[in-house]
């Protein structure tokens, strides 16, 4: 295998990627709260016809990407109320969610079934992208790709350098107590799930606008659920997550490539890989009992009604 | 202003039955916005997604075979989760099922026996009860999510009927379409009334969601589920193996998709395709909870759910709406269930200003 080809392979499985760490960091986020939204697949395909549609009224990918995270965010306010604020079931709730956001954007996105989209530009950073191998695939990316790493090494200083972080960690680990010091639940969660909308509308945005700038009904394929399991897989720490989405990037991008090949496996077969690597990834991880027992956070999924 | 919660001190009866309708309630007012903001007569349009399907003997049926597969696959989902048991992969237990119970009528077309039909339905149950099987074992042997695990296998199984009907299950004399052969007629599901196509899936549908409401109310097993699902340390001091009821419980919601799998492509499709389900895995989680997880219950939801499915159709011939609407009205009904369920358990307090709670 030679350098050019290393290269070009390494691109696509960041590009491929990408979406699944934005994902994945936003609900890290919510889960560290002590929020278990299972709606990613919803807000991620609602940000994917948000970035679409914004992209088009306007000519300006960037436009699009913040449409897209608008709307994830508001988005994820509808799951809020309901879990947060109605104590509903969150396990439910989130699927509610999904629903709901495949429904929405197939609707919103029937007239642009078939539309060549705006793609987002990528931005050659001088010098670094002239390294060898790495060099183009690390600095010759879309700016979502940059914020992607931006954000991976800004949520773990946020996380565990920061006194608002340890407060979200705190509200999502015991509930009880931090609302005894007189922290708001309420009011760190709603962030939290804020924060995970709008990671969750940016990676849908990556879809609609850099992966394959069209839209598609259904076009994030589970890629939300992946995400999901990337929580779990990297143990609930943002730096872990990176290589979990890299890995499954991987394993996406593996199956074009084989075809390419030539090898005559079937297509399908191929494209089940990230499905069954996801389960395969999550039994080997939750084997290990007390090590996922520690890093969960203690109130995942229990709903909050201060007793006053 | 803000809402806080003030929790009962007994769950409320009436709420408990009136939950259900006032969402239904509210997913109207929401259809009125949401055709209003599309520029269309709100009236018209709720008349031609409600009450058109309604009015002609055809449509009925039609009616009876949307439900069919609803109220099994959700009876089925009701056993998982009052047992705290989320198994999302329903869908892939349908396909599975309906793949498992089609390699009769494809592979042996000539086997015309009265045994064939019931055979099929058997093997399409064990079919999509071994696909169940899958998670559960994966969550009690490695404690893996199921809520993930089951997800995933639903694009397995529907990856594997793609390759199957374009691959070694294509009929040799369909000019290359991606469909299976035909099913000889002794292997189709029978219609249970002359006046429409209406199958045995209704049949079966009644007959499950009897079995199971049974269960749960009357047996120990349906008293053991409970008891896992609200406490699981409670039903280990009473000797209530929570790995047992996990296995159980998506064998069940397995075998009941499966069934509903081979019903709907013995009776309805009458072949296999790359896609045989418009999604029912997954409505019926819907039906599941506008049901309150009580198999009488699903029975009425699972026609409401069915009715947005024909009302999409009807309301897309008669004005032209897009059939997404009718997912969407499916995905808000669920939010509204979820947000009128709280009522049960609270009383809502509007609070004006941020302090007056400290005082009380």
């Amino acid at each position: 295998m030679n350098i050019e080809m290393t290269e070009a392979i390494l691109l696509t499985v960041f590009t491929a990627a990408t979406p699944l760490l934005l994902a994945a960091l936003g609900e890290l986020v919510t889960e560290r709260s002590g929020v278990l939204n299972l709606g990613v697949e919803g807000m991620m395909i609602m940000g994917a016809v948000a970035g679409f549609a914004f992209a088009q009224m306007t000519g300006n990918a960037y436009l699009g990407a913040i449409g897209g995270v608008v709307v994830g965010t508001l988005f994820s306010l509808s799951f809020a109320f309901l879990a947060i604020t109605l104590v509903t079931n969150q396990v439910a709730t989130g699927l509610a969610l999904t629903i709901l956001g495949l429904g929405v954007s197939g609707l919103w996105g029937e007239s642009y079934i078939g539309l060549a989209g705006v793609r987002m530009e990528t931005i050659v950073i001088p010098f670094l992208s002239e390294i060898p191998i790495i060099g183009r695939p690390l600095f010759a990316q879309d700016a979502i790709f940059y914020v992607s790493i931006a954000l991976v090494i800004g949520i773990s200083y946020f996380l565990f350098k920061t006194r608002a972080g340890l407060i979200l960690r705190s509200v999502g680990d015991n509930h009880g107590s931090a609302h005894a010091l007189g922290i708001s639940v309420t009011k760190v969660r709603y962030l939290a799930v804020m924060f995970g909308g709008a990671c969750s509308g940016l990676a849908g945005a990556h879809l609609s606008l850099v992966y394959t700038p069209q839209w598609v009904e259904n076009m994030t394929a589970g890629r939300g659920w992946i995400a999901l399991a990337l929580v779990v897989f990297a143990s609930w720490r943002p730096m872990r997550v990176i290589a979990g989405a890299y890995l499954f990037g991987a394993v996406g991008i593996a199956q074009l490539h084989i075809q390419a090949l030539g090898y005559d496996i079937p297509s399908q077969l191929l494209s089940s890989l990230p499905y069954i690597a996801t389960i395969v990834v999550l039994v080997i991880i939750s084997r290990n009992r007390r090590l996922t027992l520690i890093n969960t956070p203690a109130s995942l999924g229990k709903g909050f009604v201060p007793d006053r | 202003m803000r809402i806080e919660l003030e929790r009962r001190a007994q769950p409320s009866a009436l709420f408990a039955m009136l939950s259900p309708f006032i969402a239904l309630g509210i997913t109207l007012v929401a259809g009125v916005i949401m055709f209003k903001v599309m520029g269309l007569p709100p009236i018209d349009a709720l008349y031609a997604f409600f009450i058109e399907p309604l009015i002609e003997v055809w449509s009925l049926h039609e009616l009876a075979i949307k439900a069919a597969p609803l109220i099994l696959i959700a009876t089925g989902l009701a056993v998982c989760f009052r047992s705290s048991n989320w198994n999302i992969g329903a869908e892939g237990q349908f396909v599975m099922g309906a793949v498992a119970g089609s390699i009769l009528p494809i592979l042996f077309p000539e086997q015309t026996g009265a045994w064939v039909l019931p055979a099929m339905m058997i093997m399409g149950m064990a079919g999509g009860a071994a696909w169940g099987a899958i998670p559960a074992w994966l969550k009690n042997q490695f404690g893996a999510n199921e809520i993930l695990t089951s997800l995933m296998l639903v694009y397995v199984a529907q990856l594997i009927l793609d390759w199957l009907v374009r691959g070694i299950w294509r009929d040799p004399d369909g000019y290359n379409f991606p469909e299976s052969r035909g099913f000889s007629p002794e292997q189709i599901l029978p219609e249970v009334l002359e006046s429409g196509r209406a199958h045995y899936g209704a049949v079966f549908a009644i007959i499950g969601a009897l079995v199971v409401w049974f269960m749960l109310a009357r047996t120990m097993k349906g008293f053991e589920i409970k008891v896992i699902g609200d406490s699981p340390r409670a039903g280990q001091f009473a000797g209530f193996s929570a790995k047992r009821t996990t296995m159980f419980a998506f064998l069940i919601a397995g075998a009941f998709a499966g069934l509903a799998g081979i019903s709907e492509v013995s009776g309805a499709i009458q072949q296999l395709r790359p896609v045989i389900s418009p999604g029912y895995g997954f409505i019926a989680i819907i039906v599941a909870f506008l049901g309150r997880l009580n198999p009488l219950g699903i029975f009425a939801a699972g026609l409401i759910l069915a009715l947005s499915y024909l009302g999409s159709e009807a309301a897309q011939i008669s004005l032209g709406i897009s059939d997404k609407v009718g997912r969407v009205f499916q995905g808000l009904l669920l939010f509204f269930v979820l947000a009128c369920d709280t009522l049960i358990h609270y009383r809502l307090k509007l609070v004006f200003s941020s302090n007056s709670a400290r005082e009380t």
